[in-house]
């Protein structure tokens, strides 16, 4: 069978997964951890069931880093960016410069020529945007002063691989003619750009990023708008595939990176209405490349190597770590991080990353340092980034508890997300009142709704509104149900709004819910499934006709309120008693008559009957049958 | 533009008037008046919103004020104490800058199942009429307005349709009359509810 080989593939890498990963999690390892263990486990030097295909997978699902960066841009305001430049070019540059000048002097130390240790120090100075983000993610630390801190150095890094890839042949010792001939054997994708001047090219990049920027203000929007409108959700995953390929391919051909691209695109629909729905339906994607990744880069390592100079690996691994470790600290004292942040600063971005890897080949193509050189090298970056997770956990449970505690942390409020304390379901007539009512009132609503020309409209109504599908477990996510207090499900499907319930109720049981409910039937199942507030759409109009249909007919107004309140109550205790008898059909028609014959016997005689007043309070009917007829004058 | 010496506003309130007989038929007699304003509380803000500004302005272009209620509790019904927390505003009605209905005057029209002999002070009540009337007279002190005995309409639970008619005729000669400047105010003061003689202090002109 054709593809046997595939999926024999598939098999072996996703059971490793999901062996290997729960066992992981269950010891506090965190899942990076896991995934590297599961590839060693399948690699070369553990069960042998994948050989030497590992470098392959790593590029491959180096794209579950592009998606990773477009995420990380969806959750990221433009303005929030903006605010981030400070660190992100001082820190990182100070980072970057201060790392490359380290290692570059150690590297000469031991006897490398100037150009080969620049080369080793700049590509060395990166650290692996995968495994710190997914790590601090995974434990929650992203909103740290640390965490941001280690994004906004990522993110310089990302940047600077581009410069560090076009000096690199500048540092070739031999002719630039000859490495170049190597580089186009290599059968690297070709680019547009090659071939032109200098200016040209520059021109090119930016011609790029100002489309990207233009298409995802202009394009993109009214794209996805069409796609949504055809209701078919896996429509919508692939248009969201297409948009982060057709970006990672345009950004390739003009020799940026595809991560930097996407992350690009992502910032720039970070206010866009399908912010959501888009998170959640790249985000399966990107765990399961981001995972291969790391399971490749288990697979990868070279052990046999490792196992034939264990001495040298690891003096490279202490010598990169303990040098990175040091300069973070620095860094982070100049930019007076506080103390406990700065050490988990220094501490997660203290590794070698996988563009190591790329950059460490090309320098070979370019004969700027030689296989025997780079071999080490790799070897070290690549275990440096599987003890990542390991030394965030000494620093967790031994570092932190011990030097960690000496300045109180005083939080700011979360700025990067707008997660609101209530999320309504369904913005039609009914949940944009209720969602205009609380706004007028000053509190934050996220509103998902599944029509995108609805949604269309209520932004152009100033109105943050998300496209979405509220029955996706993973878009109320996105939402922010895990902050959220109340959940209000105001469209008009029963079958749907029940199984939301089920669904919250199951994941996110802290949630309030307020649902809007049809008739009577539709009201009971709602109480059935545990829900408190439920209302029913008609009742309180209706109540409101009633009333004014009493005062056109001459009833007084205040007496009309009276009464449609009275019912009210009436009808809403009925409901209650009904609930449990409504599956005996015979006591519920007996009971529904007896309750409404009931009610219309209490108001009758109000009207009727002076002596029988429901608002007895008013009227001195009983004062005088005890206190006054005309016969009695004496008072007490 | 103001054809009357004083315009009227007649603040009514009466929560169950589709049970009442004596209000029913006292209110007809002024509600039509040229140079009155009957404003009927409960019909009005059956839900209690009460619009504050609308309230106020009416004041302004009103020179005496009237609160015609049943007396709850020894006091006025609910959405008249409402009235008075929601459109009484301070630096509006009273405060330094205060200034809105200085001058302006304000009596109740009241009806209870007491006869006058219980507001005495040997009476059931052991008070009079106007004293237990003291928190409203002293919010009217506080707005600058100046306060009148009140109409009373005593022994309304076995009041006889002639008695009825009777207290309507007054009503109505008391509001022209004060519509029309005739009424002796300083007369009136002396008296403990203001229709016990109305002909005294009525000026024939």
């Amino acid at each position: 069978m054709q593809g046997e080989g595939f999926f024999f593939q598939a098999f072996v890498y996703l059971s490793a997964a999901v062996i290997s990963v729960p066992v992981a999690k269950r010891f506090g390892l965190g899942s990076v951890l896991g995934y590297l263990i599961a590839g060693f486990a399948i690699g070369p030097f553990g069960f042998q069931l994948i050989g030497k295909e590992g470098q392959d997978v790593i590029h491959f699902a180096e794209f579950g880093v592009v998606m990773m960066l477009f995420l990380i841009g969806l959750e990221l305001q433009p303005s929030l960016l903006w605010r981030l430049r400070g660190p992100i070019l001082g820190m990182g540059g100070l980072q970057v410069g201060l790392t490359t000048a380290a290692i570059t002097s150690v590297a000469m130390i031991f006897g490398l020529p100037l150009q080969s240790a620049l080369a080793v120090g700049m590509t060395l100075s990166l650290s692996s945007t995968a495994i710190v983000l997914q790590t601090l993610s995974e434990k929650n630390l992203m909103k740290t002063d640390a965490g941001q801190s280690a994004f906004s150095v990522l993110l310089f890094q990302d940047m600077a691989v581009i410069p560090m890839l076009a000096i690199m042949p500048i540092l070739a010792m031999k002719a630039v003619g000859a490495a170049k001939k190597t580089e186009e054997a290599h059968g690297g994708s070709t680019t547009w750009v090659e071939g032109f001047p200098g200016w040209g090219q520059a021109l090119m990049v930016v011609g790029v990023i100002v489309f990207i920027i233009i298409g995802g203000l202009f394009l993109i929007r009214p794209f996805f708008r069409y796609v949504a409108k055809t209701r078919l959700r896996e429509l919508f995953t692939a248009a969201a595939l297409l948009l982060v390929i057709g970006i990672s391919l345009l950004m390739s051909k003009v020799g940026l990176s595809p991560a930097l691209g996407t992350f690009l695109a992502g910032v720039v629909l970070a206010n866009s209405e399908y912010r959501h729905e888009l998170e959640v339906n790249i985000e399966p994607f990107k765990g399961l490349l981001l995972g291969l990744f790391f399971i490749a880069v288990g697979a990868s390592i070279d052990f046999g190597f490792i196992k034939a100079k264990p001495g040298l690996i690891g003096m490279l691994v202490g010598c990169l770590i303990a040098l990175k470790l040091i300069v973070l600290l620095i860094v982070g004292k100049i930019f007076k991080i506080k103390h406990d942040q700065n050490i988990l600063f220094a501490f997660s971005l203290a590794q070698g990353g996988e563009f190591a890897f790329v950059l460490f080949s090309f320098a070979v193509q370019n004969h700027v340092i030689s296989n025997t050189v780079a071999n080490p090298l790799i070897g070290a970056v690549a275990l440096s980034m599987a003890l990542t997770p390991l030394t965030l956990i000494v620093n967790e449970k031994f570092i932190q508890p011990r030097f960690g505690t000496h300045e109180k942390e005083e939080r700011e409020a979360d700025s990067i997300d707008e997660e609101n304390a209530v999320i309504i379901a369904g913005f039609g007539n009914f949940g944009s009142i209720v969602g205009r009512l609380l706004r007028a009132n000053g509190i934050g609503i996220t509103v998902l709704e599944h029509d995108s020309d609805r949604v269309e409209l209520l932004r152009k109504l100033g109105l943050k509104v998300f496209y979405g599908d509220a029955s996706r477990q993973g878009l109320l996510h996105a939402a922010g149900a895990v902050k959220a207090r109340i959940l209000i499900l105001a469209f008009n499907d029963h079958e749907k709004t029940v199984n939301i319930v089920h669904m919250v109720k199951k994941h996110y049981p802290h949630l309030t819910i307020f649902t809007r409910s049809y008739g009577r039937t539709e009201v009971f199942d709602l109480l059935d499934e545990g829900v408190h507030h439920v209302y029913r759409d008609t009742f309180d109009t209706s109540l409101k006709v009633g009333i004014d249909v009493l005062t056109t007919l001459g009833f007084r107004a205040y007496q009309a309120h009276r009464v449609a309140k009275t019912f009210r109550h009436h009808d809403e205790d009925a409901t209650h008693v009904l609930r449990h008898v409504r599956h005996d059909k015979n006591k519920f028609i007996s009971i529904s008559r007896q309750r409404i014959e009931d009610l219309e016997q209490l108001m009758l005689t109000e009207l009727l009957d002076p002596d029988e007043h429901i608002d007895t309070g008013w009227d001195d009917t009983y004062v005088i049958k005890e206190f006054g007829g005309k016969n009695k004058d004496k008072e007490i | 533009m103001k054809s009357f010496k004083n315009n009227i506003l007649v603040l009514f309130a009466h929560p169950a008037l589709q049970n009442s007989r004596v209000n029913s038929q006292l209110i007809n007699y002024v509600k039509d008046l040229k140079g009155v304003t009957f404003h009927d509380l409960y019909e009005t803000y059956p839900d209690f919103y009460i619009d504050v500004k609308y309230e106020q302005n009416l004041l302004l272009k009103n020179d005496i004020i009237v609160f015609h209620h049943p007396l709850f509790w020894f006091s006025v019904p609910a959405i008249l104490r409402e009235w008075m927390d929601l459109v009484l505003q301070h630096m509006w009605a009273y405060g330094k800058t205060g200034m809105a209905l200085q001058g302006k005057k304000l009596f109740n029209v009241i009806t209870t199942g007491g006869r006058e002999s219980m507001f005495q002070h040997d009476g059931y009540y052991g008070h009079t009429m106007i004293e237990f009337l003291t928190p409203i007279m002293q919010s009217a002190h506080v707005c600058g307005m100046e306060f009148l005995p009140p109409f009373v309409v005593h022994g309304t639970r076995n009041i006889t349709q002639p008695e009825i008619k009777r207290y309507g005729d007054d009503y109505q000669k008391l509001i022209l009359s004060l519509r029309d400047g005739r009424v002796d105010l300083e007369a009136a003061r002396s008296h403990q509810r203001i229709n016990s003689d109305l002909e005294s202090i009525i000026k024939t002109i």
